[in-house]
């Protein structure tokens, strides 16, 4: 079993919702990333996502678009990525997922670049611009290496959702709004709608979790009340991270973190 | 190649694009097919082609310029005749109707030089519709009479400061206002890039100049041109221009950006220089450092400054049916004088590429043979560049 499935073993067993950030590595530099991590899991994260800048983040809203850019700035390489994940496996069993975009794995290919990944102590994938029907390549080397999260809309028809969850492993990541990433628009109908649509679809065959403008405890709360098995979190984490100094960020994105993760223990 | 089979030229272009824009592209494509076999689609968009935007173009025999060389015979496939100045109208008049026929209220795009934007806020007003569209704050400085062009045409231009705040930056920003306007908004893509189906939609839409060149070339010659050459950034001109002649004789050639070299690093020669990735949506040779991130380019003309091409191009180039060569901004600015003071024609700096290419062709050829070239755009947005360009290089 993955660490992402054994995971949401765990938390179901403990009547718990599985609570996810997001992450830009070498956003605002390599120190603070490790800093970054061990705030997140003081804090009782469950899943961490560690983003890996790409020059054009079409799905990203400008907060996420920002920290790439820097990230980019600083120097930040596959080579240093890997090697970043490998000292995080030394600390902590947390799962790992890398979100990035389909040139990253395409240029270095599918298959080398997963099997790096895997040994350097990643789980899983998402790729917010590689959709199932260019996939194939991609499933096939990820095949018993990593779980790949292929993300849902709230436009998603329903034929559709039963091909995506039928692709995707570990857990499917439902977009809860028309837009880019960390876009505030406050809580849809068309968004609870969407959780109880996927639901109904995936008959509980594999979690939930819900991404995309979640910013406040209020958020998680709602999300998960609506339905959600994971809340994940990105940008309301960076704009944390922008504006916290150095020798405070541990502890800040711990008790974020804790004020998150309270309202995923039902 | 017809219609690409699930949307790929060979291995290049398919669909990679965010989950939320699956269904507006299903749209799209469902809505391409049915209408573009529509005759009344044809006849109205024929209409507006004919009667608005000013075709068919003619085929200029430039004497005065074949003469100077001495070679072979260059004829000039005249899109700078076209209302607006470039053939980019042929693309938005027939994706404007498009967006009409699917009730779409709302239209965005992107441009690169500022002459899709100008061609889609004329196709959009035209039609009774509203457009509003993303363009490089790099562009829009050195292109601001046609931002000045949009807003007149009613038309909102929003400046984008991302990243190289160039053409690819543009269209990274529309696709995101399509993501989060998807349900009421059309996004009129000007090239021959993107996701399946805009390639194809794209190239059908401008196939119009190859299919012209055709028949006006068999009227002179009764037979295909030797050799037909066109610019390519993203490729819409050169694409709707070979499209037609693939299947004939004729050598194709187009022309990318060689900037200040190709190995300068200062150049957007995608084809000539690039390696295979996926950007906006497509599969494609593309301008990318060894991280696969994609580099920033360089050209003197705005709308050939592009690290990526259309995937049909990146088809032909590993078919080896299209040679894909390239024009340093020395050569360009060359042809650009030459062709102005010989023929008292002003080609646009990215057709200028061509005209460049052309040269080198026509001095190595027969005075029996005959080069077509198309002219995608006027030059009269490019004087300011030419003259910053001829002052710069006075001084030096």
């Amino acid at each position: 079993m993955s660490r992402i499935k054994e995971k949401f073993a765990e938390l179901e067993a403990k009547n718990q919702k599985a609570l996810i950030s997001y992450i830009m590595v070498g956003f605002t530099n390599e120190k603070a990333t490790i800093s970054i991590i061990r705030g997140l899991v003081k804090g009782g994260i469950d899943i961490i996502e560690l983003g890996f800048p790409f020059s054009d983040p079409l799905a990203d809203g400008s907060v996420i678009q920002n920290a790439s850019t820097i990230s980019l700035k600083k120097g930040t390489k596959i080579a240093m990525f890997f090697s970043l994940v490998k000292k995080i496996r030394k600390e902590t069993d947390i799962p790992l997922i890398l979100m990035t975009y389909t040139n990253i794995l395409y240029h270095k290919g599918y298959a080398k670049f997963i099997a790096e990944a895997k040994k350097s102590g990643i789980d899983g994938f998402i790729l917010p611009d590689m959709s199932v029907e260019e996939s194939k390549e991609y499933l096939q080397a990820a095949k018993n290496n990593a779980d790949t999260i292929f993300l849902i809309s709230p436009n998603t028809s329903k034929q559709r959702i039963q091909k995506i969850s039928k692709t995707s492993s570990g857990f499917l990541y439902l977009v809860a709004v028309f837009g880019t990433t960390g876009v505030k628009t406050g809580i849809k109908k068309y968004t609870i709608d969407a959780i109880k649509q996927v639901k109904k679809q995936t008959k509980g065959k594999i979690p939930i979790g819900v991404g995309f403008g979640v910013s406040t405890p209020e958020d998680v709360k709602k999300y998960i009340k609506a339905g959600a098995d994971a809340v994940i979190i990105g940008s309301a984490y960076l704009k944390l991270i922008e504006k916290t100094s150095k020798n405070q960020l541990e502890m800040k994105i711990a008790s974020f973190t804790k004020s998150l993760k309270k309202q995923t223990i039902l | 190649m017809k219609y690409p089979k699930n949307g790929r030229f060979g291995e290049f272009g398919g669909k990679y694009i965010p989950e939320t824009l699956v269904p507006a592209i299903e749209e799209l494509e469902e809505n391409y097919l049915k209408f573009k076999n529509d005759k009344k689609f044809k006849n109205e968009l024929d209409y507006y082609l004919k009667v608005y935007a000013g075709r068919p173009t003619p085929l200029y025999y430039a004497k005065n310029l074949s003469e100077k060389i001495g070679g072979a015979k260059i004829y000039l496939k005249r899109e700078d005749l076209l209302h607006g100045g470039a053939h980019k109208i042929n693309n938005t008049l027939g994706q404007a109707l498009l967006a009409k026929k699917m009730s779409k209220k709302r239209i965005i795009a992107e441009t690169g030089a500022g002459q899709h934007g100008v061609a889609t806020a004329m196709a959009c007003a035209a039609l009774g519709m509203k457009a509003e569209v993303y363009m490089g704050y790099r562009d829009t400085i050195r292109q601001k009479q046609n931002v000045f062009r949009m807003n007149m045409l009613g038309c909102e231009v929003y400046p984008v400061k991302s990243g190289s705040k160039t053409l690819k930056d543009a269209i990274n920003e529309a696709i995101r206002d399509w993501i989060t306007n998807v349900e009421n908004t059309y996004y009129l893509l000007g090239s021959a890039v993107g996701p399946h189906p805009y390639p194809v939609m794209v190239r059908d839409f401008q196939s119009v100049i190859g299919n012209e060149i055709k028949s006006q070339m068999k009227k002179i010659n009764n037979r295909a041109p030797d050799t037909v050459i066109a610019c390519v950034g993203g490729g819409s001109n050169a694409i709707g221009t070979f499209y037609p002649l693939v299947d004939t004789n004729s050598e194709i050639i187009g022309v990318e950006a060689a900037g200040h070299g190709l190995k300068s690093k200062m150049h957007s020669a995608t084809l000539s220089a690039g390696t295979k990735g996926v950007l906006h949506g497509m599969m494609t040779y593309l301008l990318q450092d060894k991280e696969g991130q994609v580099t920033e380019t360089h050209s003197i003309s705005a709308g050939l400054d592009y690290p990526g091409v259309g995937p049909e191009h990146s088809y032909y180039k590993d078919t080896k049916r299209i040679k894909y060569h390239a024009a340093t901004d020395t050569e360009v600015i060359e042809a650009f004088l030459t062709l102005t003071r010989t023929e008292g024609i002003i080609p646009a700096l990215e057709s200028s590429h061509a005209i460049a290419e052309a040269m080198k062709v026509a001095r190595k050829s027969k005075k029996s043979e005959s080069i077509v070239v198309t002219l995608s755009g006027r030059g009269d947005k490019d004087i300011e560049e030419v003259q910053n360009y001829l002052n710069k290089h006075v001084k030096n």
